[in-house]
């Protein structure tokens, strides 16, 4: 894994995985939300609004899976000291705060028709909404932990420690539906069994696995992003210097 | 003491044991919160320990089948909530959710007075299975072949 520490070797790889990610993932989700707008038929009970499924439950995915890739590298940040994890759980923060926001507004859109409001405060939707007040926590914590380089790598510490921390909000979204009465319905994918009909779950899961290319695809440009940013710095107070 | 051991060996231990202590804490206060971060009553909560009278409660079941019945005014709604213990009857007045149907969830937020719930606002409570309109009735066979059709 160290062989991934050199961030110039790095760079050298994300040229090429960038679009290798970013091209097919376009393809494949707006494909698939294609496939689940104009070809899916209507669901028995909600009719044509069913088709909000095919964005609102791969950002739910995708803004906890980001706040997972954040868990783990600031782990990996804290354990092994690796020079990219920090980096890279950076980078996961604003694409998975934007996959989060269009959950909860895809979701907000379509409760309106199905149960009758915009919001509740039941379990699940709010454990989600915290989720959402993390990622900009994060971000703000980052953003001074950067501008604040000179403080060392301590700064850089306190938000792995956040990241890590917040990390407890994830199973907690995922049980929310079954430990508490909620107006949310319960999972309707568990380990190897779906109440999906096929018809929607192949759309879904194609659009699942496109947004998560764009969403691979997002990170690794931050990536790149972040480390010209932190090359140009030290470019500067060199000169600085001189 | 014991020297040999690597700091970054002794970073994951410490913060293993952070994270267990986390994790313990979070499923505590999940734990302590069971009841208070309930969204609603069930019909059986309800009947065991009924909340005074006049205090804004929800109740969450499902409509029986059969129950809801129109009154001549034609805009209150009398059924029955039900979970597998016990049943509670509804009143409500005004403009019912497109996924209000008997055989179905619903909360309802609202009041006990005297045996029944006076309910101000239904929410439609839907179950987590996504299936076709014109596939509901239809074995796995037949909707197989209306698929095959339709491509």
């Amino acid at each position: 894994m160290h062989g991934f520490a050199n961030p110039a070797r790095f760079l050298r790889m994300a040229r090429w995985l960038m679009p290798l990610m970013l091209v097919p993932g376009l393809i494949l989700a707006f494909g698939a939300l294609a496939w689940g707008v104009f070809m899916v038929p209507p669901d028995r009970l909600m009719g044509q609004t069913v088709r909000i499924l095919f964005i609102h439950v791969p950002s739910a995915w995708l803004g906890m899976a980001g706040w997972s890739t954040i868990a783990i590298a600031s782990l990996v940040e804290l354990v092994w000291r690796h020079p990219l994890a920090g980096i890279a759980a950076r980078a996961a923060a604003v694409p998975g705060a934007a996959f989060t926001a269009i959950c909860l507004a895809t979701g907000s859109i379509w409760a309106r028709p199905t149960w009758g409001t915009w919001w509740v405060w039941d379990g699940r939707l709010t454990s989600f909404l915290i989720l959402l007040f993390l990622y900009f926590g994060y971000i703000a914590l980052a953003g001074a932990a950067q501008r604040d380089a000179a403080a060392g790598e301590g700064a850089s510490r306190v938000t792995a420690i956040f990241g890590l921390v917040g990390a407890v909000n994830i199973p907690i979204i995922n049980r929310s539906v079954v430990w508490w009465n909620s107006l949310h319905q319960p999972p309707s994918i568990t380990a190897g069994k779906s109440s999906i009909d096929g018809t929607f779950l192949w759309p879904l899961l194609i659009a699942a696995i496109g947004f998560t290319l764009i969403f691979g695809g997002v990170v690794i440009a931050r990536m790149r992003m972040l480390l010209a940013d932190i090359q140009t710095e030290a470019r500067l107070r060199r000169k600085a210097m001189a | 003491m014991n020297t040999m051991i690597k700091p970054k060996h002794q970073r994951l231990v410490l913060i293993i044991l952070a994270l267990i202590a986390l994790i313990g804490a979070g499923l505590l206060a999940a734990y302590a919160l069971s009841r208070q971060a309930a969204y609603f009553y069930l019909p059986s909560e309800l009947a065991a320990k009924p909340p005074e009278a006049g205090r804004a409660v929800r109740l969450g079941g499902m409509v029986e089948k059969g129950s809801i019945k129109t009154m001549p005014d034609g805009v209150t709604i009398n059924f029955m909530v039900k979970d597998d213990k016990a049943r509670v009857p509804v009143r409500f007045s005004g403009i019912t959710p497109d996924l209000f149907v008997e055989g179905s969830g619903v909360v309802a937020e609202g009041r006990m007075e005297g045996t029944t719930f006076v309910a101000d606002n239904l929410l439609a409570k839907h179950d987590e299975k996504y299936v076709p309109r014109e596939m509901k009735n239809m074995s796995t066979e037949q909707a197989k072949a209306v698929i095959a059709e339709t491509k």
